[in-house]
Order: C-alpha cells, then structure tokens, then sequence
C-alpha cells in the first residue's frame, strides 16, 4: 500500500476518492506550472531591482506574462537537432530533466491543519493530506529523483556532439553526483530525529509542541542547525545555480549542456531548472522549516492557513536563491570539488554521527555534557587527520608535478 | 576575512540596491515606486535630453552655404556631396555689375557613411553647418540615411544655442545664425 | 541542374576529413576547444585555440586580427586632423586617451606647445577616460567570474562620466576633442562642479565594487594565486600599464615621463601589488579609478586660466622628421611613432597598442589552467579587441 498513509485511503476507495485523487493531481500540475511562470518573472523582477533597473514591464501588468511570451515564442521557433547529435539520447534528455522534476512535488505537502487535525483536510467529506502522494518512502522519492535529473543534463550535454555542451555534461555529472552525497547526509540528519520517511511525517513531528512556549519544534533547531547550512548549499549546487551554476557556465561554455537545444526543448529545460528551484526550495521548507504547520489564527477558514504560512517559507527561500544569483560569483570546477568532497560530506557525517550519539545517550541517561564533549574531541581529532591527509596529498601531488616539469 | 564574511557583505550591497530601487521614497514614503528607483530609461516612453554640445544631426543653414567645398575636402571619409552653378545675382549697388554667385545644387550627407567627427562643422568658415543634439533619425533603409539639402535644413530648427564657457575661458562666444 | 566542380568536391572532402579530425580528437586524450572569436566572454573576436585535457589546458595560442582595420594604412591617406577622428576608435572605451599621443607626437613634430589651460583640460579629459574605461573593467572582471550585478553598476556610474565627457566634447565615446596645438573647444559653464559631483560617485562606486567584489571569498579563491605573472616575464612581454604595475613594477609614463600631459604639476600616487595574479591586477585597477578620481579633482581645482588654443596655420603640414610618445593610457602604454615628410599627411604611422602586448603573453600563462581560469586571466590583462587589431 504505497500511497496507505492518506486518511482517504482508509475509507472505501470509490469514484469519489478517485476523483479527489485525480483533481489533486491535476491541481498539483497546474500550480507548479503557474508557479515557474511567477518564479522566472519574481527572478527576473529582483534581479532587476537588484541592478537599478525595472526588468520585465510590458507584458501584461507589470510585466507578469513575460515568461507566456517567452514561452510562446520559443514555442514557435525552429526545431534544431546537430546533425553530430546522438538523435534519440538528444530528443530524450529534456524529458529525463522535467519528469522528476514534476514528480518530485508530488511528495510535498503544501498545506493542511496541522495544529488540532493532524494535517488532513476536509474536501468534499472527506478526510485527505494536502499533497498528492505521501508514499512511505517519502524523502527517498526526491533524492531519486534528483538523481534521474542529472541524466537528463549530463546525456543532453553528452547528446549535443559539440564540445561546450560536452564539457558541462562531464562538470553536470561530478558535480551532481557529489554533491548528491552531502544532501543525502544532510537529510539523514532530520530521518534521525523524526524517525520517519514520510514527509507529512515529518511536518507533523515538527508541528507538535516547541521550546519554551514560542520556539518551534522545527528540524532547522533540532538538528542544530548545520544539516540546514550543508542541504541548503548542497541543494544550490544540485541545482546548478549560482553560485555552483558551473554547468551552463554562460562565461565559459557558452550555455553548458543545453548550447544546441533551441525551440521547445531548451523551454523544458528551462521550465524544469525553475521547477527545480521551486521543488528545492519546498524541501527545504518540508525539513528543515516545519512545512505547512504553523498557528491557525482564524478558526473556520484552517485550510487556508497552512497554505499561507507554506507560501511564506517557500517565499523566503525563492528570494534567497535570487538573491545567491544576483550577487555571487561562480566558483572553479576543483574548488567545488573540494567544497563538497573535503568540506561539506565530513562535515555532514560527523554531525550526523554527533546527533545520532545524542540520541543514543538520551535513550541511555548518559551526561549530555560528556557526549558534547567527546564529539568535540573526536570531531577535532577527525577533522585534523582528514586536513592532514589532505595536506600530505597536495604536497605529493604538487612533488609529482615538480618531478614532471623539471 | 574580517568579523563579516565578504559573502554576507556582498549580500547587503545588493539588498540594499533592492530596497533603493523599489523604495526611492526612503523611510519616509515607503511606497513601491521602481519605475522612478530605476537608473535605466525606458527610451521609447521617456527621453534622455543629450548635451548640448552632442553631436546628433548635422544641421545645414542653406543660406550661408557659399559651396566652397571645404568640408566635402576635409571630411575624413567623404560622405559629403556638393553639386553647385553659378547664376548671376543682381549688383550690390545701382548700376554695378550683375555678381556671380554659387547657387547650391545638392547638398547631401550621408549619413551611413558619416562617422560624426566634426570636422566639417568646424572647418565651415561662413557658419553654414551646425550640429543638433537630435538623435532620432534612424531608417529602416540604408538609403534613406541620405540627407538632401531640404532634410539638413529642417535640423536647423533643433540646434541649440551655445552654451556660455567656464569661468577663466577666453574662447570667443560663437552664436547661431537666424534662419 | 548544376554541376558539382572539382573544386567543390575537394572542399566537401576536406571538410569531412575535418569533421573526422574533430570527432577523432574528442576521443584522444586532449581536445582542441575553441574559445571564440564569438564567444560570450571574449568581449569581441579574439579567438583562443586552447589545447585542453580534462579541464586543463596544455597549450593555448590567442589567433588575433579578426577585427583588423588597417588604421596604421588609413592615416597615410589622411591629413593630421583628419586622424584623430579614426583613432578614437582604437581603444573604444577610452577614446580621448587614444587621442592625446598621436597629438602629443604631432605637437613634437611641429614644436608648438598647447597653452596651460588646454594642457590642464587635456589631462582631465585623459584621466576621465581612463575611468569610464577601467570602471567596466570592474564590472566585467566581476562578470566573468559569475556575479552579474556589478557589471550593471559599472555602466551606471560610467555613465555619469560619459555624460561629462558628453558635454564637453559633444561626442561619448568618440570625442575628436584634441587638436594639434590644443583642444577645439573649452568647457561649458556648470561643468566643474557637475564633475566633482561625478568623481564623489566613483569614489563611492569603487567602495561599493571593493565590498561587492573584491571582498566576496569565492571572487577571491578565483583570481588569487591564478595567472601569476612574474615582473621579469612581464617585462619580457613588454606588458605594461596596470598588469605590470600589479606585478609589482613601480612603472608609470605618466610619472615617468609626463610629456605634454601635467601630471607632474599634482600629488597622486602610483599604485602596485606584489603578487602579479588576476586578483592583485583587478586590485591595482580598482586603486588606480580611486587615484584618477583624486587627480581630476586636484586638477579642477588648480585649472589655469587662459585660451585652449595655441597659434597653429590654418592648415597643417607637419614637417620632415620623426617622433615617438608614449603615454599611459587606460591599457597600458600607447604609443605613435610618425614619420613625416613634410606632407599634409603622415608618410606613416606606426601604432603601438598597449592590449596587443597585453595578450601576447597569453600562451605563455595559459599553460596548464583550467578552463574556466581561461575566462578570468584574459578578463584580468584586460584587453580592447580594438586596441589588440587595430
């Protein structure tokens, strides 16, 4: 029973529920696609305020149907396919980017009353979660899926047969791929104190009670606030934005893996980056930030408030990766490298090890302080032989390179 | 690195910029006004008024255009083409000789051609030519670009007066001639 | 139907045996990639021919003249005023400072001396050049590392310099200002003052750069310790102007050898680093627009009074002779070397441009960087395809 852990499930399952199932979906596409449209003219709006200028302001009011012309005309434009290009991979890879992109919201909860009914909400009589699937492997859903998504890069650039595309598939893959590993830990760090897999879980682990009254029970705390730090910079190099935009490089490599695509194709992938980057900034939002749970201030009208309070958080993380993008330069490919294989992976194991050793002593009556203080040691004594094997590597390397050139 | 990440510094630089441009008001008028925050202008809606001094359109005064073809000679790329007759005009005084004069046929510039340096405006020793600050004469054909006499003429409604000299200048004050 | 020539059919053959060579090269160990000539971050058509494995390059040669104009040609069929008008198109972003050597030369040439007001408006107008020019290589230095938003203030507050040079000049970018013996024209009531309001806002502006950019960790993990060029390579390659001066050669013309310019009449400082990398450049750069702000203050205020105009015939034959001067122009050292024989023009011009030196160094200290590192060392000697091809 993979999608059991709806209440709608739980009653008899008859065309009513079929229903509601299929209008949540359909919903769920809609709102995403309307939401990319907003997200590319928000961009491109703070983004131009950012630089004293005004950005988008003649389609539509305030220019809000810029990304619909943009869209449109793409879609008119010429279909080019290289003729070096490997047809099937090329005509494949910009779906292999949008799917799980779509797929990957399906997990998010976008609202619900999760302060007196357990997040579930009341459609047409009956009792449902606001989010269109709440499989019991919840969180895995979007770490596969993201890795699906770096198919769709790496053999779009591969496909090209041109040689900048071909340089940002090979970035696309190493960088993804590593960085995929740090996310992992980060999100192992909030498996381990809600216990569960399942996102509505965790939103209803983080709703429940708080610290003196005013402070949420949200993971950000929790988990002490590292794991966030580590997803939410893992989470910008998963999606390939600045600062970690390395791929589409437009400095270096002319556009990265999607140099050839023109027409409709380069739109998915465009569509599929932003919903990425809304996707992204909604899992943070689930993990770390207590998603949809917040206070219901009006009685009568609850459902209406956790969407709210979603959006707000959501809000707050959209501006953020603007705001990276406005302002940051692009790192080099090592140094990313080196951010995420010698930063940000041992560091997201040893706290993850920190807080597992926490838990344990809780469960144990040990003395918090002496656990405290033992990672402290060991953290220390870990991190310095980690810089001292990387020490030594860089000096037998840098030999080597001296033995070479003389 | 100092107390604040160089990061987080750079953050504010750009934040900041965010709150000039939709809040030009300041603290006092917070209200979103972006068009006028904006350092950029929106060309077709409003216009940048060029210097004075800015060479836009060449402008032709036809009537002391004596045809000497200095600036057909000087001009560095030759974009400048005089045709011109003489015709009799009549004497200065009763009873004189009827004098010959230069009687401008074509006066054309190309401006497609023309690289806007100046120097037949300056060279013009009767104040014949003038530069306008009018910049909106754009075509969509390349030909068109060619200014008959007629056309160069019309400019001369648009150049401005000379502007007065810094304090210490000696440069004498040139003025425009009335049409 | 047509007739396929044999001359077609050999160019078709080549073309695939070049494909093929290609295709073979992508599978081999290195591959050539070509960055250019249109390519988004060469900012005009240099093309570079990079030899690359991996990302590292092995070898990369710069193919320059894709955008060659002859103008070392064209002046022998132009009378000396009619020169400085191609001229300015040399180096595009600070055209006056192209304009005050070949006159300067010109000056030598005829032995007249422009009077103080007009040697004193000359050097504003030639340091306000060097800003309008070196402020976009602020921005643009940031842009090709990634940041997006300080190329946007750099052509904000250029703007406010183009604008004065406007109003003087009556030209933006191509202001045909100077003249042989002086200046066309002086400056217009109001001007001074709208100046110093100007040289106020580069000054913030290079505040504002300095925390944007120069502070930001990863800007610096960029360009520190990358293209290190050493002062006696430098040297060797004949750069100059700031990326020799950032290699920690004290080097300036316009302290050195302040010929026809007043340099030497103000207090200013020259700036250098020791470190010879991107970063101590873009450093040097940035110190040098804060030092030229300070020069053209200093210099408004001591403004001389006086004509703008020395007594030159109304047409100018240089006579027989030859002279070479250099100045520091926003590039680097810009010199013209004229030949006269008496005529109304000059029998010839030899141009030395400082971006062609510049970039000659390239496949020396291109070797073994990575690609990206390709971007921001040619962004850092910072090159004007005018001033390289001429």
């Amino acid at each position: 029973m993979i999608l059991a852990l709806d209440p709608l499930y739980l009653t008899n399952i008859g065309l009513a529920v079929v229903l509601i199932a299929l209008l949540k979906v359909v919903l769920a596409f809609a709102i995403v696609l309307v939401a990319v449209l907003f997200m590319v003219w928000f961009e491109r709006k703070v983004i131009a305020d950012m630089q004293h200028r005004i950005g988008p302001n003649i389609a539509g009011p305030w220019g809000l149907f810029q990304t619909l012309a943009d869209g449109l005309k793409l879609l008119m434009k010429e279909d080019l396919v290289p003729e070096h290009s490997n047809r099937f991979v090329f005509k494949l890879a910009p779906f292999l980017a949008i799917v799980p992109a779509f797929l990957t919201f399906a997990i998010i909860p976008i609202g619900g009353n999760f302060e007196s009914k357990g997040g579930s909400v009341r459609i047409f009589g009956y009792d449902t979660y606001l989010q269109v699937a709440d499989p019991p492997i919840g969180i895995l859903l979007f770490l596969a899926m993201s890795s699906i998504a770096v198919y769709g890069v790496m053999l779009a650039g591969w496909s090209s047969g041109s040689k900048f595309p071909l340089l940002g598939s090979v970035r696309a893959s190493a960088q993804m791929v590593s960085y995929e590993a740090a996310l992992g830990l980060s999100v192992l760090a909030v498996i381990l104190q809600t216990g569960s897999l399942s996102t509505h879980e965790m939103v209803a682990d983080q709703a429940a009670g708080g610290f003196l009254g005013f402070i949420p029970n949200w993971n950000i705390i929790v988990t002490g606030f590292v794991p966030f730090l580590i997803f939410l910079i893992a989470g910008t190099a998963e999606l390939n934005r600045p600062p970690f935009d390395l791929v589409e490089a437009e400095q270096e490599l002319v556009g990265g893996f999607h140099t050839e695509y023109s027409s409709f194709r380069f739109a998915i992938f465009f569509l599929a980056e932003y919903l990425n980057t809304i996707n992204m900034s909604a899992i943070i939002v689930t993990l770390f930030l207590g998603g949809p749970s917040g206070p219901v201030l009006i009685e009568g009208i609850d459902w209406a408030w956790g969407i709210l309070w979603f959006l707000v958080k959501l809000f707050v993380f959209l501006f953020a990766f603007v705001w990276f993008r406005a302002t940051l330069p692009r790192f080099r490919y090592d140094q990313l490298m080196d951010l995420g294989w010698k930063l940000l992976i041992p560091l997201s194991l040893g706290w993850f090890l920190f807080l597992a050793a926490l838990n344990i002593g809780n469960d144990r009556g040990w003395n918090p302080g002496v656990v405290v203080g033992v990672t402290i040691v060991g953290g220390f004594a870990g991190g310095a032989l980690l810089m001292a094997a990387i020490r030594t590597a860089r000096t037998e390397r840098i030999s080597q390179e001296v033995d070479a050139h003389g | 690195m100092g107390l604040v990440p160089g990061l987080v510094k750079g953050l504010g630089v750009t934040g900041r910029t965010l709150l000039q441009t939709v809040f030009p008001g300041g603290f006092k008028k917070p209200i979103p006004a972006p068009i006028r925050g904006a350092q950029t202008v929106q060309y077709p809606h409003e216009k940048d008024i060029p210097a004075p001094r800015a060479r836009g359109v060449i402008a032709l005064h036809e009537g002391n255009c004596t045809s000497c073809m200095l600036c057909v000679r000087e001009c560095p790329d030759w974009c400048i083409y005089i045709e011109a007759h003489k015709e009799k005009a009549p004497p200065r005084r009763a009873g004189g000789k009827p004098r010959k004069k230069n009687k401008l046929d074509r006066f054309d510039i190309d401006f497609a051609l023309c690289m806007f340096c100046g120097i037949c405006v300056e060279v013009c020793p009767f104040e014949a030519l003038f530069w306008s600050p009018e910049y909106e004469y754009s075509e969509p054909r390349i030909a068109d670009l060619l200014h008959d006499k007629s056309r160069l003429h019309e400019w001369m409604a648009t150049v401005p007066e000379f502007e007065d000299h810094e304090t210490g200048s000696v440069v004498k004050q040139k003025t425009v001639p009335p049409l | 139907m047509t007739t396929v020539s044999d001359q077609q059919k050999l160019s078709y053959i080549a073309a695939q045996a070049a494909d093929a060579r290609v295709n073979l090269e992508i599978e081999s160990e290195g591959m050539t990639l070509n960055l250019g000539p249109q390519h988004p971050a060469t900012h005009g058509t240099l093309r570079i021919i990079a030899r690359i494995d991996g990302e590292q390059v092995i070898r990369a040669d710069p193919v320059m003249g894709y955008m060659h104009r002859g103008y070392e040609k064209l002046t022998e069929v132009r009378t000396y005023p009619q020169v400085t008008t191609l001229i300015n198109r040399i180096d595009w972003l600070g055209s006056f400072a192209n304009e005050v050597p070949f006159i300067l030369a010109a000056e030598k040439l005829m032995e007249v001396e422009a009077p103080p007001r007009a040697q004193w408006i000359r050097t504003i107008l030639f340091e306000m050049s060097r800003i309008a020019n070196v402020v976009l290589f602020l921005g643009d230095m940031a842009v090709q590392v990634g940041a997006i938003t300080p190329v946007f203030f750099a052509f904000r507050d250029r703007e406010h310099v183009l604008n004065q040079i406007e109003s003087v000049t009556g030209g933006r970018f191509h202001p045909n200002f100077d003249r042989i013996g002086g200046l066309k024209d002086d400056f217009p009531k109001g001007w001074i003052d709208e100046t110093r309001q100007v040289m106020k806002k580069m000054r913030r502006f290079c505040d504002e750069i300095e925390v944007l950019v120069m502070d930001n960790e990863i800007f610096q993990a960029r360009t520190r310790g990358i293209g290190v060029i050493p002062a006696d390579v430098g040297l060797s390659y004949g750069l100059s102007g700031a990326n020799i001066r950032g290699s920690g050669v004290d080097r300036d013309l316009r302290r050195d050898n302040p010929c026809g310019l007043v340099h030497d009449q103000i207090d200013w400082k020259v700036w250098t680093h020791p470190d010879g990398d991107s970063f101590s450049r873009f450093w040097v750069r940035l110190q040098e627009v804060r030092e030229s702000t300070g020069i053209v203050s200093q210099l408004l205020d001591s403004l001389p009074s006086g004509p703008v105009m020395a007594k030159v015939p109304r047409i100018i034959k240089v006579p027989a002779g030859e002279a070479y001067v250099e100045t520091e122009n926003p590039l680097g050292a810009m010199g013209y070397y004229i030949v006269s024989k008496g005529d109304l023009v000059p029998f010839r011009v030899k141009i030395r441009s400082a971006s062609f030196s510049n970039v000659s160094i390239t496949p020396w200290l291109l070797q073994g960087v990575y690609v990206p590192d390709i971007i921001t060392i040619l962004a850092s000697l910072y090159f004007i395809l005018g001033d390289i091809d001429r």
